[in-house]
């Protein structure tokens, strides 16, 4: 196996330029839109103390489980030691980087004064699964940021694959974690349930692939370098495992779920009677984000086709936000059932299914996180070595596995 | 002004209430001069802050309660109904099976294992000593994770910029909050507007007091009649308890 | 050398220009009102509630907030209770105003008060309850009556 030659992208072109100012703008859109909904108050927004957990956190929630996916790549090449995987490492390891500050910017853009970011970050309540997440977040950028240095410092080689298991261990319990923000929720039917943790985890796998697909894709289409058909068949195959798990487990959530019988009342909620939350869930998840990807993925005619494959990414990503927000949204819209075997109603909204109708504002917050990561990204690679000038067959060498 | 008025009105007629508060329901109040704490003194776990509601006393119809919360903390309705904060409702509910009609208040349960005080990432949802959930809006960062997990959906978060506070009750944008059993009164050996109010409107649906004092009226009453806890199920220990669901 | 000589001394010159050495005789204090009745004095020396006013009023608040310790003395409320007066046209103002009493240093010094996001800002007997209990009542009930059983789930 040759050597990998890693370079810094030119960056200098008109395109270069744009694609930043693009992005740049749409973060401040996003800035925009938290100083208004900050301004007057999250009543201009869709949430409400019905639906206190809205758009942003369904953006927030899939950058965050995205990020700790798109290290796999890394993970499969240093814990497995799968060679071929060695050369995208670092750039696993960027942006997963990425898409969590990206993740976690939309979630502190939210919080009710997110002016006391400061507290958030000094005073712990250690029993909360949300303060863990904190601890975690910080400590995957640590660590993902050590193992980084580690891959780029010749002589730092040594670590490398320590630091990678690090990575890897802590980055399966970010994912728990973040799944057990909901699974803690024991109130509600919808969250009540250990197999979240898991779920989460098989999500973080597939959504992190399709996103390192597009933007390893997207990089070397417009940098002009070589990226041979080996490596993109490898991750797609990888892809196709991660989405046919994805599926599998999501029928074993809801099969569990249909055997409890407290959950029936959810259960029919989501998968036949939910309006927008069964559309979402069945097209949504189910089609666009499993079945559709997964026969394009295994369908020979467009075996080799990039486009395709861009394609089934983005069917992916979607399918994932449309999995967050029946999961996040569709489970506060259900009624809470606080008085089992009675009808209920007051001026609370209690008995009924909650509304939300998500605001411009709200979204625009959301997909400003995509551009934070996406700014990220796009300007770290021009500033260090992350890519390797080529990727073509004959570098990445199949055989030498 | 009329506003005004309509304070030192309020103000006469609660320590009315509280004088005459012998008869009309002996022994809700006795307990606490026995107790009185100064102002100087820590609250301590040696008392347990509870209330109990006798659902066959509460009406339909009836928001003496809710109205007197909402006075108490001056909780402005912006004609939001979704997102206005409500500390306390009235809840009507109708069994599946009978068709019976229960109608009853509802708000923050004063959970002992609160969920609420579990999850909040910085400590700002806290319990007091005697038992009372609370939340500490000087750290609360407006995360609304506590709402989430809120088994009886008590909390509120505030949704817009708050003028004219009272004094006793501080509330602010970007702040969740719920009901306080009105510690600002409970501290002051006063008991909760609530059931100030529908003690005073004779309804007596309400009972507050004690749950540590065996003497206490309210022990008393759990120790003969008993009194459920909604949800009792995730085994949380409310602070406020039911008859007659 | 010469061009890092340059660099460094004009670096200095405008940080010494940030401290307004000669400005300090002539800056407007701020007028605050004297507490409500004549003879009365703060709870403290002036000049160490100038300084340290802050500190008290913290330690309180979490005595107050977690223990349950109402003591007046370094509340918050006994601050405005006598700081906080009808201004001379009888007018008595609210936080955001820079004749108010907090809000007259604050601005001055440029430093932000979160208190009056939740607190009152004006002793109870200025402020105009905000909630009318009879039209809230009516509402209450339309909604109540408007949810009755028919459209529960
Ligand atoms: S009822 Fe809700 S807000 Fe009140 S203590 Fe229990 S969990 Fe917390
Ligand atoms: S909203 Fe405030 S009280 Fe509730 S969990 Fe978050 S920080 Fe704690
Ligand atoms: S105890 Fe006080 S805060 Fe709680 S519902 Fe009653 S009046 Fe409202």
């Amino acid at each position: 196996m040759k050597k990998i030659e890693y370079t810094k992208i030119k960056g200098q072109s008109l395109a270069y330029y744009g694609l930043l100012a693009g992005l740049g703008f749409m973060i401040l859109m996003g800035l925009l839109a938290t100083w208004y909904m900050e301004h007057n108050g999250h009543y201009v927004t869709g949430m409400s103390n019905q639906i206190v957990w809205g758009m942003p956190h369904v953006f927030a929630v899939f950058l965050i489980v995205a990020a700790s996916g798109a290290l796999n790549v890394a993970s499969i090449a240093s814990v497995f030691g799968k060679k071929i995987y060695d050369p995208l490492s670092r750039l696993s390891a960027l942006l997963a980087i990425a898409l969590l500050a990206g993740g976690l910017v939309v979630l502190l853009l939210d919080l009710g004064r997110p002016d006391r970011l400061i507290v958030a970050i000094t005073t712990y309540n250690f029993k909360s699964i949300f303060a863990w997440n904190i601890i975690l977040y910080t400590g995957f950028f640590a660590i993902v940021g050590g193992y980084l240095w580690m891959m780029m410092d010749h002589n730092m080689h040594q670590f490398k694959k320590k630091v990678g298991l690090a990575a890897f261990v802590w980055r399966l319990v970010l994912t728990t974690g973040t799944g057990s923000i909901f699974g803690f929720l024991v109130a509600r039917s919808a969250y009540d349930a250990a197999i979240m943790a898991p779920m989460f985890v098989i999500m973080s796998f597939s959504f992190g692939l399709a996103i390192f697909i597009l933007v390893l894709m997207a990089a070397y289409n417009w940098t002009g370098r070589e990226l041979g058909d080996a490596v993109i068949a490898r991750l797609r195959n990888l892809l196709g495992v991660f989405v046919a798990s994805v599926l599998y487990i999501t029928t074993v959530y809801h099969l569990t779920n249909l055997y409890i019988t407290e959950h029936h009342g959810v259960e029919q909620f989501i998968l036949r009677d939910g309006g927008i939350y069964t559309n979402l869930f069945w097209i949504g998840q189910v089609l666009v984000g499993g079945l559709i990807p997964l026969a394009l993925i295994y369908a020979p005619g467009v075996k080799n086709c990039r486009k395709t494959l861009g394609l089934i990414s983005t069917m992916i990503i979607i399918g994932g936000l449309c999995q967050m927000y029946v999961i996040i949204i569709g489970g506060q819209a259900y009624p809470m059932e606080i008085f089992p075997g009675y009808e209920v109603s007051s001026s609370f909204f209690d008995g009924i299914v909650n509304q939300y109708a998500p605001t411009l504002p709200e979204i625009i917050l959301g997909l400003s996180g995509m551009a934070v990561s996406l700014l990220l990204v796009t300007f770290m690679i021009k500033v260090l070595s992350f890519l390797p000038t080529s990727l073509a067959d004959s570098v990445t060498d199949p055989h030498a596995k | 002004m009329s506003d005004q008025i309509n304070d030192s009105r309020r103000n006469f007629l609660s320590k009315a209430a509280i004088a005459g508060s012998i008869t009309i329901a002996p022994g809700v109040f006795l307990h606490q001069t026995a107790q009185a704490k100064s102002d100087d003194q820590a609250v301590s776990s040696n008392t347990r802050w509870g209330m109990l509601i006798d659902t066959d006393k509460c009406s339909k119809g009836c928001t003496d309660c809710v109205d007197a919360c909402n006075n108490e903390h001056s909780l402005t309705g912006f004609d939001r109904p979704t997102t206005d904060a409500q500390y306390i409702r009235k809840v009507s509910l109708v069994e599946k099976q009978t068709g019976h009609e229960i109608s009853l208040p509802m708000m923050c349960q004063h959970c002992e294992t609160a969920p609420c005080v579990d999850v909040c990432p910085t400590g700002a949802s806290f319990k007091r000593e005697d038992g009372l959930a609370l939340v500490d809006k000087h750290i609360c960062i407006g995360c609304r994770y506590c709402m989430m997990a809120c088994p009886y959906k008590a909390r509120s978060f505030v949704h817009e910029e708050i003028k004219n506070q009272t004094l006793s009750a501080p509330r602010g944008k970007g702040t969740v909050e719920s009901c306080t059993m009105c510690v600002h009164r409970i501290d002051k050996d006063g008991i909760p507007a609530c059931v100030e109010a529908c003690t005073e409107e004779n309804h007596n649906a309400m009972i507050f007091g004690d749950l540590n004092d065996p003497n206490s009226t309210i022990s008393q009453e759990l120790k003969k009649h008993g009194g459920k806890q909604i949800r009792a199920d995730l085994r949380l220990n409310t602070g406020v308890r039911y008859q007659g669901l | 050398m010469t061009k890092c000589f340059l660099r460094i001394s004009l670096i200095l010159t405008g940080l010494i220009m940030l401290f307004p050495t000669q400005g300090i005789a002539e800056t407007p204090f701020p007028t605050i009102h004297e507490p409500e009745g004549h003879g009365v004095e703060c709870v403290e020396d002036e000049d160490e509630m100038r300084r340290n006013h802050m500190n008290y009023i913290l330690h309180q608040r979490d005595k107050t907030m977690h223990e349950g310790i109402r003591t007046e003395t370094y509340s918050l409320s006994r601050c405005i209770d006598c700081h906080v007066q009808p201004n001379d046209k009888g007018e008595v103002v609210g936080h955001d105003d820079k004749e108010h009493f907090c809000n007259a240093c604050h601005q001055y010094a440029a430093v932000q008060i979160d208190c009056f996001q939740c607190h009152a800002d004006r002793p109870q007997k200025y402020i105009k309850r905000a909630s009318k209990p009879q039209a809230l009542k009516e509402q209450l009930q339309e909604v109540l009556a408007a949810k009755d059983m028919g459209d529960a789930q």
